[in-house]
């Protein structure tokens, strides 16, 4: 109901609703507890002012009372806390089988990277009724992923990935700013998010021709770089098997366990010897300031490609997707 | 603070004792150097000031257009950095509450009187290096100086802001171990700690905030200048570091910095309630717990700064829980304010007028607080103009009603002359109005999306943003008066009297104002803080 109020941001995902369900129900609360407050003050104010033949009475407090007002917010701050902590637990547990889009963030603008090979700035084209995962990492400084009308936000940081995800219920343009300060022109750093009906987001998908699955980029570059050289599926090589090490624990030499997430592929392109996996070598060199983010991202979905059930798809067999090309040139 | 505004048939006081230039720059008189604080402060909140009229006329119009993009980041940075760390956090402690806290317990001076003038000077050590900062061509870090922004891609002053900070931060550490060592040290026989008044607690849980923090803010601003100078790869993800252990650094400091920001702020409002409903203050004991909780509580929540910024999901659950934990001491503190005026006796005298408008614009920048400390909540408000509201609600309802209310409270027995009461509940109302017209718009900007520190903005924002700006210009009217009326009346102000207000405390049982010894000899306490129930009310004609 409220979204059409003035001054109310629009609603266009899942997770919308449930973040206006808690914020209009502190509102109400606040509002009472306000009211409440500023209206005993006025009534004091006025019934006990200061004037002839009334005088103050000297009470020194109460127990009870002191008991009460702490005993009781503390358990209404429970409650929000809880209502609050279970909608964060939602926006940071991305549902499997989202569609993944790469972000690469830098002064100032936005680039994304879809599944299929397009590539967009500024611009993000997402159907309605889908959950996406925005993958994200930043060339330079700090940025933030703010789309209002989702009520997500997550920052972008160099050198790791973070995570948001949404599942957009309403075809629409929204707002795409970043919320991070980052430098001269960050007002500027801003975009559109374009909600589609599956059937017009299909279209939109298809047009401009074929370029290659991002993964498949991934695995051109995989080749080129002489990666299969050593990671090889044979059990011949000299660094481990990559098919089906997507999301799996890995045992490192040093006894520890990790989730080869993105965050740890990407890791282990730029920092090999960081963590290295039990029973390996650190002899594979550092890719640090090699590879752009773009490539990075693509190294991470081909990797990722070789986890899922269907055959690895090849240059050949690339979907029809291609992008329309990118309102401006990519910058470096 | 000239000393001609003093007569000269008056009998000897700490402002008549001395003339000159020197006895001024080389005073060790707690009270002198309170002034001396005074000066600085007044100047740079009105150059803040200055800043934020700036920013506010750039965002009448959507378009980027009155100044450069590089100048408004410009003016937001320089204007959170001169308002935080050279006049809020010095406000309360280093101007009432250097002239007051001996005072109060009964001392002559604090426990380091020289100490406290190397802390004015420490201080203009480090205005001087923001002077040049801002003449020099200015900042653009924003005031928290995330990296790896700060330390790799701007090519302004940052490293002479960061050590005018650096610089500032060693005078609230001496301030603050004197009033710790003061406090402790220095009580008139009597003066038991249950018996201090509020005012005084406010000032101890501070000190031990600034004793406590600041030292980790000077790290981290250290780091940054090292890190830009050297590339030692502390924050930067190229060569290993992490921007996030720089945001965990800065907001150690500078969430607790928060508390130093309004804790004070409760302490002249605990004053001014008792005196003005001329009654002990209800719940006196859970009243000076609730501080030092709050101190204590306040260095385990500084990650609700960063729930958006990569931590993980259970830390920011803890950072959230302990966010609400926070919240009940505050809670406490309003409802003890409001049980307070239960059967008083209320005169609405300016300073009261101060309080009323803090509890209010307190309670709802608190209960703000409420909803950003909510996980899910907050990932949409933070970093939008919500959060500019929260904390200005906070600092600027909080924490400078209550510095004004405070100046108004203690300006008799700081100047020894009354303010024209007309003039000044007239500047309170403008306050009131203007803050909450300058202020309320930019919650709902918050909740419609607007980002911070935007230069250009959508158009669907530009309504609430001409309001916001038209408060802004009354709140401007509402802070020029009081610095006319206070200058007027060192001049023209009737004389005051030892205890104009009828007010309980020992500095109101000295002279106004008060000789340089503060008091002829050491009282001898026998009475409860707040003995009100002891004193004669001044009835409302008199006023």
């Amino acid at each position: 109901m409220f979204e059409h109020l003035p001054f109310w941001p629009a609603r266009a995902s899942t997770g919308a609703g449930q973040v206006d369900a808690l914020f209009i129900f502190l509102l109400m609360l606040c509002g009472v507890v306000c009211l409440g407050i500023f209206i005993l003050i006025v009534v004091f104010a006025l019934r006990y002012r200061r004037r002839v033949g009334h005088e103050a009475v000297h009470i020194e407090g109460s127990n009870t009372l002191e008991f009460t007002w702490t005993v009781v917010p503390f358990c209404i701050f429970l409650c929000i806390f809880v209502w609050g902590a279970y909608i964060y637990f939602q926006e940071r547990t991305p549902p499997p089988g989202a569609t993944d889009v790469y972000t690469v963030a830098k002064q100032w603008m936005w680039k994304f990277q879809h599944e299929g090979g397009q590539r967009e700035i500024n611009q993000l084209h997402v159907p309605v009724g889908r959950d996406v995962r925005m993958i994200m990492t930043s060339q330079d400084v700090i940025h933030s992923f703010y789309v209002p009308a989702f009520r997500i936000k997550q920052d972008v940081l160099p050198g790791r990935y973070t995570t948001a995800w949404f599942h957009a219920t309403k075809a629409g343009t929204y707002h795409l700013f970043c919320a991070e300060y980052c430098g001269t022109m960050h007002s500027g750093m801003i975009g559109d998010v374009v909600v589609m009906e599956p059937a017009q987001y299909q279209a939109w998908l298809s047009e401009g021709g074929s370029t290659l699955t991002l993964a498949v980029t991934g695995e051109n570059l995989f080749s080129e770089l002489g990666c299969r050289t050593c990671h090889r599926s044979d059990m011949q090589g000299r660094g481990p098997d990559l098919i089906g090490l997507y999301d799996k624990p890995v045992s490192l030499e040093d006894g520890r366990t990790v989730i080869a997430d993105e965050n740890y592929i990407r890791e282990s392109i730029q920092n090999p010897s960081l963590r290295i996996p039990k029973g390996y070598k650190p002899i594979m060199p550092t890719f640090q300031g090699l590879l752009s983010d773009e490539q990075l991202n693509a190294l991470v979905a081909y990797i990722k490609s070789l986890s899922q059930p269907q055959p690895k798809p090849t240059a050949g067999s690339s979907v029809a997707g291609a992008g329309p090309p990118p309102s401006t040139p990519q910058g470096p | 603070m000239t000393t001609a505004a003093v007569p000269m048939r008056e009998p000897e006081n700490y402002l008549n004792k001395e003339y000159g230039i020197r006895s001024w720059l080389l005073t060790t008189d707690h009270k002198r150097i309170a002034l001396l604080y005074l000066l600085s402060i007044t100047f740079f909140f009105f150059v803040g000031g200055f800043f934020a009229l700036l920013i506010r006329l750039e965002l009448l119009t959507p378009a980027g257009d009155l100044v450069s993009a590089d100048t408004y980041n410009k003016l937001f940075t320089m204007h959170g950095q001169v308002m935080v760390f050279f006049f809020l956090i010095p406000a309360v402690p280093a101007v009432l509450g250097n002239f007051l806290i001996p005072i109060m317990i009964g001392a002559k001076d604090l426990a380091f009187p020289r100490v406290n003038l190397l802390s004015w000077y420490i201080f203009m050590l480090g205005s001087a290096l923001m002077l040049y900062t801002i003449l020099n061509g200015g900042v653009d870090t924003g005031w928290t100086f995330y990296t790896p922004l700060s330390t790799e891609y701007l090519t302004t002053n940052v490293v002479a802001a960061a050590m005018a900070i650096f610089v500032v931060g060693f005078s609230s550490i001496l301030t603050g171990l004197n009033f710790i060592v003061t406090i402790h040290r220095m009580r008139a026989p009597g003066m038991t700690w249950s018996r201090l008044p509020l005012f005084v607690w406010a000032n101890y849980a501070t000190s031990i905030i600034f004793v406590l923090g600041t030292p980790v803010l000077a790290i981290s601003l250290a780091l940054v200048g090292l890190e830009r100078m050297f590339h030692l790869g502390i924050f930067d993800p190229r060569l290993g570091g992490d921007p996030l252990l720089f945001q965990h650094l800065f907001w150690f400091y500078s969430h607790p910095a928060v508390y130093v920001m309004i804790l004070p702020g409760m302490g002249v409002v605990s004053e001014i309630v008792a005196c003005f409903s001329h009654k002990r203050l209800f719940g006196y004991r859970f009243m000076a717990l609730a501080v030092i909780a709050i101190a204590v509580l306040g260095f385990l929540v500084w990650a609700h700064h960063m729930f958006v910024a990569g931590i993980s999901l259970y830390s920011a659950m803890i950072f959230s829980f302990f966010s609400y934990m926070v919240a009940v001491p505050s809670a406490i503190k309003v409802f003890n304010w409001t049980a307070t005026l239960y059967r008083g006796s209320i005169s609405y005298m300016t300073p009261m007028l101060y309080a009323f408008g803090f509890i209010g614009l307190f309670t709802m920048g608190g209960m703000t607080g409420l909803f950003v400390a909510a996980l899910g909540i907050d990932v949409h408000v933070t970093d939008t103009y919500f959060i500019i509201a929260h904390f200005h609600y906070i600092m600027v309802g909080g924490m400078v009603m209550a510095y004004l209310g405070g100046m108004h409270f203690w300006w008799p027995k700081i100047s020894g002359r009354m303010y024209p009461e007309g003039w000044g509940k007239l500047a309170a109302l403008l306050i009131f109005v203007g803050f909450n017209l300058t202020f309320f718009p930019q919650f709902i900007l918050g909740y419609m999306g607007m980002p911070r520190r935007y230069w250009q903005y959508s158009p669907e924002f530009q309504v609430l943003n001409v309001l916001s700006t038209a408060g802004a210009s009354i709140l401007a009217v509402g802070y020029l008066l009081p610095m006319v009326y206070f200058l007027w009346s060192m001049r023209y102000g009737k004389i005051a009297v030892d205890n104009p207000w009828g007010a309980a405390g020992l500095e109101w049982m000295t002279t106004s104002p008060p000789t340089t010894s503060n008091f002829d000899e050491i009282p001898t306490v026998t009475w409860e803080a707040y003995n009100y129930d002891e004193l004669k009310e001044v009835p409302v004609e008199r006023h």
